[in-house]
């Protein structure tokens, strides 16, 4: 059994996002960029899985810029055995990007693919669900845990309502919620090995995928700003206030 | 052509939110018909009580007691040809089945909207509601999750025009286990007009009688800080934030939470803002109407008392 993760490279979750001067995109140069928190959850389940005997090899694939190499380093530092780097500069949409995961799952033989339930710049949501209709595969996303058992795969998931089990046969698609597991860091000699862990080069162009949107950025804007408010100075004034001021309470 | 909105149904139940979609897309051209999916007839009945609706599709069956996306999806794309916007509401059930339609009609999504601004143009909220994106969509159909929380949601009417689909939900890919559903007497968290959250502050799971008591007193829903979710105190279904729920209440209390941006993303478009914290830094006083610097521990018991 194998499993792929996709793994995207993003603005870092400490990073406060902001309009670039020209209204037209975020501000990214010179800001800290990181694996997207949902798919080191995803690489960290991956490597679980296969300590448990579970599936045998963890491929971890990233579509994007040069830069990216850096997040499959990092990957391969936790305990992936391989990479796949998609290259190309255009920010793809959800859509296209599940289409080259289609056939680099294809290709590979995933029996598993791992995402992030979603990405925290786009914060789309959407991927998983789109290579799932794709792969025409049962989908378990939002998952805080993953049993396997042979083919067999039964997850937990977080819904509004609670959470519910499902349970389905592999190829399926999983997207990882926050309280899938907690993520381990890389270790120095980790680090040093997985320069040498085979990471292969592709380009978009090999995967016939349409690089163009339908969904065009007008503007780009930060939001409406919260007028400065108050401090009170006890429980009283805050009731008065709430009261009389805001008239929220009765 | 016509805008599809797909009713969130939980349990046999039409959820609050669905009224709020009908009253998002009231500004696009054409009927807004109303796709009602279940394995009873409440939620239908509960759907033609509703106004803005020039339709409503009703889809009846045993197999929808649990509506995945594997056999949702398919019955949103046999009926899809007839509309230009097919709409869910961003909540997990419009999460996990509107990319799935989308891709199998070969179309982008727009996820998140919070105001549609004409048939093509929409704002949506993304990097964590810190910044605004006004897009326009070029693709035949718009394939869009809304952001229920931030538009009122349609007043009582009739609609006498339902037509009932006779579907069969197909072979499902995936087969339900269980659900471990969270039973509260509280108002719902995402409709709930005060909410009042919860943060690392409270130390533990017991502590939250605290928030609780103040809660039933104001007829408040419970909310929480990831943290506060993480660390076992409450259920994961409270999360509010980036990641978990979106709510915009007439009164958000934040009670020993720091403010972190992801949890900001959840509740900044409250009406009112009240901070309860005993650090005069913590950034959430930066979007506080009112900030009280204070031990939560004197102040709850207190506000219980005097309210
Ligand atoms: C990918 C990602 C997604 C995330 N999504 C979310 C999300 O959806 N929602 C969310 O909330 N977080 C989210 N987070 C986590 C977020 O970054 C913060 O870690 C979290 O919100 C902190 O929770 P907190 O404010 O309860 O805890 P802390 O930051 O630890 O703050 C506790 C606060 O309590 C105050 N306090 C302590 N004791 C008392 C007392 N006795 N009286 C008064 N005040 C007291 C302290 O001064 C402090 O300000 C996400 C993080 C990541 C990486
Ligand atoms: N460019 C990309 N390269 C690799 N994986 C991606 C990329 N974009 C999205 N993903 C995967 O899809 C998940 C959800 O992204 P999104 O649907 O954009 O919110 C991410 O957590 C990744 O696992």
């Amino acid at each position: 059994m194998k499993a792929l993760v996709a793994i995207k490279r993003v603005l870092d979750y400490n990073v406060k996002a902001r309009p670039n001067d020209q209204g037209d995109a975020v501000e990214l140069a010179n800001c800290k960029m990181s694996m997207n928190p949902f798919c080191e959850i995803a690489v960290e389940e991956a490597i679980r899985l296969k300590t448990k005997g579970a599936i045998d090899e963890v491929i971890v694939v990233s579509i994007g810029s040069a830069k990216c190499e850096e997040q499959i380093r990092s990957a391969l530092a936790l305990g992936a055995d391989r990479g796949i780097h998609v290259q190309t500069d255009v920010d793809l949409s959800s859509l296209s990007v599940a289409k080259v995961l289609k056939q680099v799952a294809q290709n590979e033989g995933a029996d598993i693919v791992l995402l992030g339930k979603q990405a925290i710049d786009s914060d789309n949501n959407q991927t998983g669900q789109m290579l799932a209709a794709l792969m025409d595969c049962a989908q378990f996303t939002f998952a805080s845990e993953v049993n396997i058992d042979g083919q067999n795969v039964e997850v937990t998931r977080e819904v509004d309502t609670g959470s519910e089990t499902l349970k389905g046969q592999v190829p399926v698609v999983i997207t990882t919620d926050l309280r899938l597991n907690k993520p381990r860091f890389a270790k120095l000699p980790d680090i040093m090995k997985a320069k040498k862990k085979p990471l292969e080069k592709m380009t978009l162009s090999e995967f016939g995928v349409d690089e163009s949107s339908t969904v065009s950025v007008l503007e780009v804007m930060a939001p409406a700003k919260r007028s400065a408010g108050v401090k009170v100075a006890d429980v009283d004034e805050l009731i008065n206030k709430l009261k009389n001021e805001a008239k929220v309470i009765a | 052509m016509s805008t599809l909105v797909i009713a969130d149904v939980q349990q046999g139940k039409l959820d609050g939110a669905t009224a709020k979609l009908i009253s998002a897309v009231q500004k696009i051209s054409g009927e807004v018909h109303l796709l009602v999916v279940s394995f009873n007839e409440n939620a239908l009945t509960q759907a033609k009580g509703l106004s803005g609706l020039d339709k409503i599709i009703g889809v009846t069956h045993v197999g929808f007691e649990h509506p995945t996306a594997e056999i949702m999806a398919p019955l949103i794309v046999s009926v899809a040809s007839e509309y230009s916007h097919i709409v869910a509401n961003t909540s997990t059930q419009g999460k996990n089945l509107l990319p799935r339609v989308a891709a199998l009609l070969d179309t982008q999504q727009v996820s998140d909207v919070i105001e549609i601004i004409s048939d093509d143009t929409f704002k949506r909220s993304f990097y964590a509601g810190n910044v605004i994106a006004k897009v326009q969509v070029s693709s035949a159909k718009k394939i869009l999750t809304i952001r229920a929380t931030v538009f009122n949601p349609v007043a009582a009417g009739s609609c006498d025009d339902v037509k009932i689909l006779d579907y069969e939900p197909g072979e499902s890919k995936v087969s339900f286990v269980s659900a471990q559903i969270s039973e509260s007497t509280r108002p719902e968290l995402t409709s709930a007009s005060i909410v009042i959250s919860g943060g690392r502050g409270l130390q533990n799971g017991e502590n939250f009688v605290l928030l609780e008591k103040v809660a039933d007193k104001l007829g408040a829903a419970i909310g929480a800080s990831r943290a506060a979710v993480d660390a076992g105190f409450v259920s994961n279904d409270l999360q509010v934030g980036q990641t978990g729920k979106i709510v915009a209440p007439d009164l958000y209390i934040a009670v020993g939470i720091s403010g972190a941006i992801q949890h900001l993303a959840g509740m900044k478009d409250s009406k009112v803002i009240v901070a309860i914290n005993k650090d005069p830094d913590a950034p959430i006083f930066q979007v506080a109407d009112y900030g009280l610097v204070a031990d939560l521990f004197d102040v709850l018991p207190e506000l219980e008392s005097k309210l």
